[in-house]
């Protein structure tokens, strides 16, 4: 469904992806591992497309993901390392923004992914009151609340404690058993149960 | 099912956060409108009071000080939503970046150009400008502010991932408002010697055509590259 060739991105004198490529189908995952400055972030936003890359192309559905009838953007969601929040807007006004820029969403809706990611009560406070683990929760409910199907995580799980952590695996299990992709970067392990899990490491 | 917000839904809906987002900073809503009235004000106290003088140089200080307010607060306009990420997310979302670029300046303008329009007139006052030519004046500040948000955004998406981008700002977009202040300027002096200002009004109406159907689209390309 997602397929990636044959990636080259210069960043000055830095040859950063050499050649990277992969595919993914619904139901996996793809942990983009590599230590730090190994590319794992530029691969991740190429792959969504904020990057252009020098050669190579991201093909979504066997179509050319940035061709305007792909659909690609509208099915993909993107956690990058800091929470994409307003600081002066509160943690709801943020979500009914961001996702609502993609489709219609129902209070309710908001309130219970709020919950199930253990936010409820950080609701109405201004983003700038949050911290930097409530922050990456309430980015990872416009994760869920986006309904995509390929997500792209850049280090999920920093800055979250240990229940954090496994809510966010739990996540991911739930979505690639629901037919989800994932495509996901940490220099750690990924401890996920599904056996549908490759690691592509950078270096 | 859910049901795909439409282009003209997502850009109500980032005017209205944009708005809200000002309304919770007053005092950066002040300022350029204060420093639209300080420098009018500066004026007579340096010059001399003497009307007949101040009438003549007003139509210049009203759009200079008009210009320069306006670009005190375009550096903001693209930059603070690509500092938190939420540029690039908008990008992500599938909604064209054209239309979030123009909504984004018009949501700038309001904040930023109208206020100044709606207080020129005592600005005006101040320099002696007679009531009769107030109207033109405001006429021409109203699409004279609404083209230089539509040409600032083109700048401030240029230099989204600068540092310390303000001179540069300037430096982008002064020489391309060139044109306004002449047509502007003139519009008022006309009126204030009591002729027909239609044809400078015309112009700067054309300008704002011109901005405001090309100016998104290059900053839409430059919002592009500058998260790249």
């Amino acid at each position: 469904m997602l397929k990636v060739e044959n990636l080259h991105l210069w960043r000055g004198e830095r040859h950063v992806l050499r050649g990277v490529g992969f595919r993914l189908e619904p139901g996996e995952l793809l942990h983009v591992a590599g230590a730090n400055g190994a590319g794992k972030t530029t691969l991740l936003r190429t792959v969504a497309g904020l990057v252009q890359p020098e050669q190579g192309e991201v093909y979504w559905r066997n179509k050319l993901a940035h061709s305007l009838d792909s659909g690609y953007a509208e099915q993909l969601a993107y956690v990058a390392h800091d929470a994409a929040l307003k600081s002066d807007l509160t943690a709801y006004e943020n979500l009914v923004f961001m996702v609502g820029l993609r489709h219609a969403v129902a209070d309710s809706a908001i309130g219970l992914t709020l919950a199930k990611l253990g936010v409820a009560h950080c609701a109405n406070l201004p983003a700038r009151a949050l911290s930097a683990g409530q922050r990456r929760r309430v980015a990872l409910a416009r994760l869920l609340l986006s309904e995509a199907v390929l997500w792209i995580l850049d280090e999920p799980l920093t800055n979250l404690d240990a229940a954090g952590g496994t809510l966010v695996l739990g996540l991911l299990d739930e979505h690639l058993a629901a037919g989800g992709l994932a495509l996901v970067a940490t220099h750690g392990e990924l401890a996920i149960r599904s056996d549908r899990a490759r690691r592509l490491e950078l270096t | 099912m859910t049901v795909r917000t439409g282009v003209l839904a997502a850009v109500a809906l980032l005017v209205r956060r944009d708005l809200r987002l000002a309304f919770r900073r007053p005092s950066q809503l002040c300022n350029p409108l204060v420093f639209f009235l300080v420098v009018t004000t500066l004026f007579p106290l340096s010059l001399s009071p003497l009307a007949s003088q101040l009438r003549d140089i007003a139509p210049g200080v009203l759009w200079v000080a008009a210009l320069l307010s306006s670009l005190l607060a375009l550096e903001g306009l693209l930059k603070s939503d690509a500092e938190d990420g939420t540029l690039e997310q908008m990008v992500l979302s599938g909604q064209p970046v054209v239309a979030m670029v123009a909504a984004k300046t018009l949501a700038h303008w309001f904040v930023g150009g109208l206020p100044l329009v709606v207080i020129s007139p005592l600005a005006g006052l101040s320099l002696g400008v007679p009531p009769a030519a107030m109207w033109v004046t405001v006429e021409g500040l109203l699409m004279g502010t609404l083209t230089l948000s539509f040409l600032g955004s083109v700048g401030a998406a240029l230099t989204v991932g600068v540092r310390r981008s303000s001179v540069l700002l300037s430096l982008l977009v002064l020489p391309l408002a060139m044109p306004l202040l002449i047509f502007g300027a003139r519009a008022t002096d006309l009126a204030i010697a009591g002729e027909g200002a239609a044809a400078p009004l015309y112009l700067l109406g054309a300008l704002l055509a011109l901005s405001a159907t090309l100016a998104p689209f290059a900053a839409a390309a430059a919002v592009r590259i500058g998260i790249d």
